[in-house]
């Protein structure tokens, strides 16, 4: 088999056995990026030379043994809102066009001492604002699966290069289900770990009591070990949490005996594709030949955690985005004559339409007079959408549903109506409110051909149990892929 | 309600904000955010009456470290970001009258 179709995980074992090298892993993900790259936009920045270098001494160290961790070797792509230290990194912004940091996100730092190479940094929704990557000052990103539709977002282009294999894994970000529903939309596997197991130290920020950094990859088991490889408490994030049990790829088997899944009701309702209900249904049943114990229940508040999301995800953004007055860093307008108006134009002519609005709507739920009414209120809401998962976890081990309520839009269909837009994160926005672990995995496609995403979602600190669900599930489609054929 | 959003709010909003909107603008600032705020309204329809605002999911306490020097001086290195450096400072443009 050609290496690019291996998983992280066979191409590490490939250079660890001496039948492959890093060289011809970064060669490899490069020939596929020329052929590929013009088409669908994946990256913002790619780094050839970078790669080589650092590949070759990579090389060495996987030869010499000091390296022999699954991920060594493994070129992979970073979103363009984690900073990476010499390499350009823009938030897919005007603003940070030619911004490049002068160190590396912590989880970047971790995959690198983990043997994985960096090959570029990926296209995405500008400062992670948008579900399609179109917001993308850079241009949109296009569907691996189809060319006249979105990648979905914000880690459009991390979701997009992972299925056309322009890497062999990536990293991306999830503040409302940006590394979910892209994943889900191209055929991907996507996960959102816990909030505080991943340090955020390094990811510019968003909304900061929402934002993790999360892995993007071919399959289960990738995902695992990059997981692994990225968590760990990190003293220079004070939300990021101490915690043991990151041994996650010790976790992946097929035993969901007993297993309880809860699938809410409220997730199979109004607005669901009938495509992507019936193939989450599917899925579910396939958990449950295998000895998991599946129920239907009401989740409840369902239709309140998009407002609450909106309200505090505005307000964390409208802060953390202050910082963008071109001082120290970024685009900064070039007639202003005084302080204040060079504040104004940079931002005015900086950011773009959807960063701008977002930013407007913080301001003033945060602003005196209307801070109770919005912000204090959409908080007391997230406390309540968060109880109603504690009681649906006294029940349940896992919670299944679909990622999406529908498959990848057309491009130019998302941006004119936002809140159509917005309601299309309803089944991911509640996790990130919540702080649980979910994943996305594919559970086939609809009669366009377009990837359909699983959803599986965790209680606090039990990705292990939510690995092990997806694992399960993968393996069996892989079976019977085997021996019926590919029919997805 | 989406009348609560009055041009002097729209005004006062891109004060906060730092932006500068032109006419047009403004008035596609006042529909959109009045649209979102109409449909964030939602949230009232839910009693809250007791319920603590949760700013974090979990009890986190103050997280302190010594108060000491950690990394190595990189002030050229991030100068070299700045839109207008001088003198190894952060140039900026006049902020009062000489």
């Amino acid at each position: 088999m050609d290496i690019s179709g291996y998983t992280a995980i066979e191409l590490g074992k490939a250079m660890k056995e001496g039948k492959a090298t890093v060289q011809e892993a970064v060669e490899a993900v490069f020939a596929q990026i020329e052929k590929t790259e013009g088409l669908y936009n994946c990256f913002v920045t790619l780094e050839k030379e970078k790669a080589l270098i650092r590949g070759a001494r990579v090389q060495k160290k996987i030869e010499s043994g000091e390296l022999s961790g699954p991920l060594a070797g493994v070129p992979f792509a970073v979103k363009d809102n984690i900073c990476t230290r010499g390499i350009r990194t823009t938030c897919s912004s005007k603003m940070l066009e030619n911004f490049v940091p002068v160190f590396s996100a912590d989880a970047v730092l971790r995959l690198e001492s983990a043997g994985a190479v960096i090959i570029g940094k990926t296209n995405m929704d500008e400062f992670a604002m948008g579900s399609t990557t179109e917001t993308s000052y850079f241009g949109p990103t296009r569907n691996p699966w189809s060319l006249e539709h979105v990648p979905g977002g914000s880690s459009g282009g991390s979701a997009a290069a992972v299925a056309l294999g322009e890497c062999f894994a990536a990293l991306g970000s999830d503040t409302g289900g940006s590394i979910r529903q892209p994943a889900s939309y191209c055929g991907v596997v996507g996960m959102k770990p816990t909030y505080g197991t991943v340090s955020r130290w390094g990811l510019i920020a968003y909304g900061s009591s929402l934002d993790q950094i999360g892995p993007l990859t071919k399959d289960v088991a990738d995902c695992a070990a990059v997981l692994e490889a990225i968590a760990g408490h990190d003293p220079k994030d004070s939300t990021s949490m101490e915690r043991e049990n990151t041994d996650f790829s010790s976790a992946l088997g097929e035993d969901v005996r007993g297993m309880r899944i809860g699938i809410p009701r409220d997730y199979l309702g109004e607005g669901l594709d009938p495509a992507v209900r019936k193939a989450v249904l599917e899925a579910a049943r396939v958990l449950e030949k295998k000895g998991a114990v599946l129920e239907e229940f009401d989740l409840s508040l369902v239709e309140y955690a998009i407002p609450a999301y909106y309200t505090i995800a505005a307000a964390e953004a409208s802060s953390n985005l202050e910082r963008f007055d071109g001082v120290k860093y970024g685009y900064r307008a070039k007639e202003a004559g005084e302080l204040h108006q060079m504040y104004k134009q940079t931002r005015t002519q900086g950011f773009g339409a959807e960063v701008k609005r977002r930013i407007m709507l913080g301001s003033f739920v945060l602003s005196s007079g209307y801070y109770d009414a919005y912000y204090l209120k959409a908080l007391k809401v997230k406390k309540l959408i968060k109880k109603a998962f504690d009681s649906a976890f006294a029940k349940y081990d896992l919670i299944l549903g679909p990622v999406a309520p529908t498959t990848a839009p057309k491009l130019g269909e998302s941006l004119s109506d936002p809140i159509k837009m917005y309601l299309g994160d309803i089944y991911t926005i509640a996790v990130n409110l919540a702080g649980l672990p979910a994943i996305s995995l594919p559970c086939g496609h609809d009669h366009k051909g377009l990837p359909i995403g699983l959803q599986i979602i965790g209680n606090c600190f039990q990705e292990k149990t939510l690995l092990r669900a997806a694992y399960a599930y993968e393996q069996t489609l892989k079976q019977e892929e085997q021996t019926y054929g590919k029919t997805i | 309600m989406a009348d609560l959003i009055s041009d002097k709010t729209i005004e006062y909003v891109g004060i906060l904000a730092k932006l500068e909107l032109t006419g047009q603008e403004k008035e596609q600032a006042k529909k959109d955010m009045g649209r979102m705020l109409d449909y964030i309204e939602i949230m009232n329809r839910l009693d809250t009456k007791n319920i603590e605002p949760m700013t974090h999911v979990f009890p986190l306490r103050n997280v302190f470290r010594e108060d000491v020097v950690a990394n190595s001086d990189e002030s050229e290195k991030m100068l070299e970001n700045a839109p207008e450096c001088q003198n190894n400072m952060f140039a900026v443009p006049r902020t009062f009258e000489a």
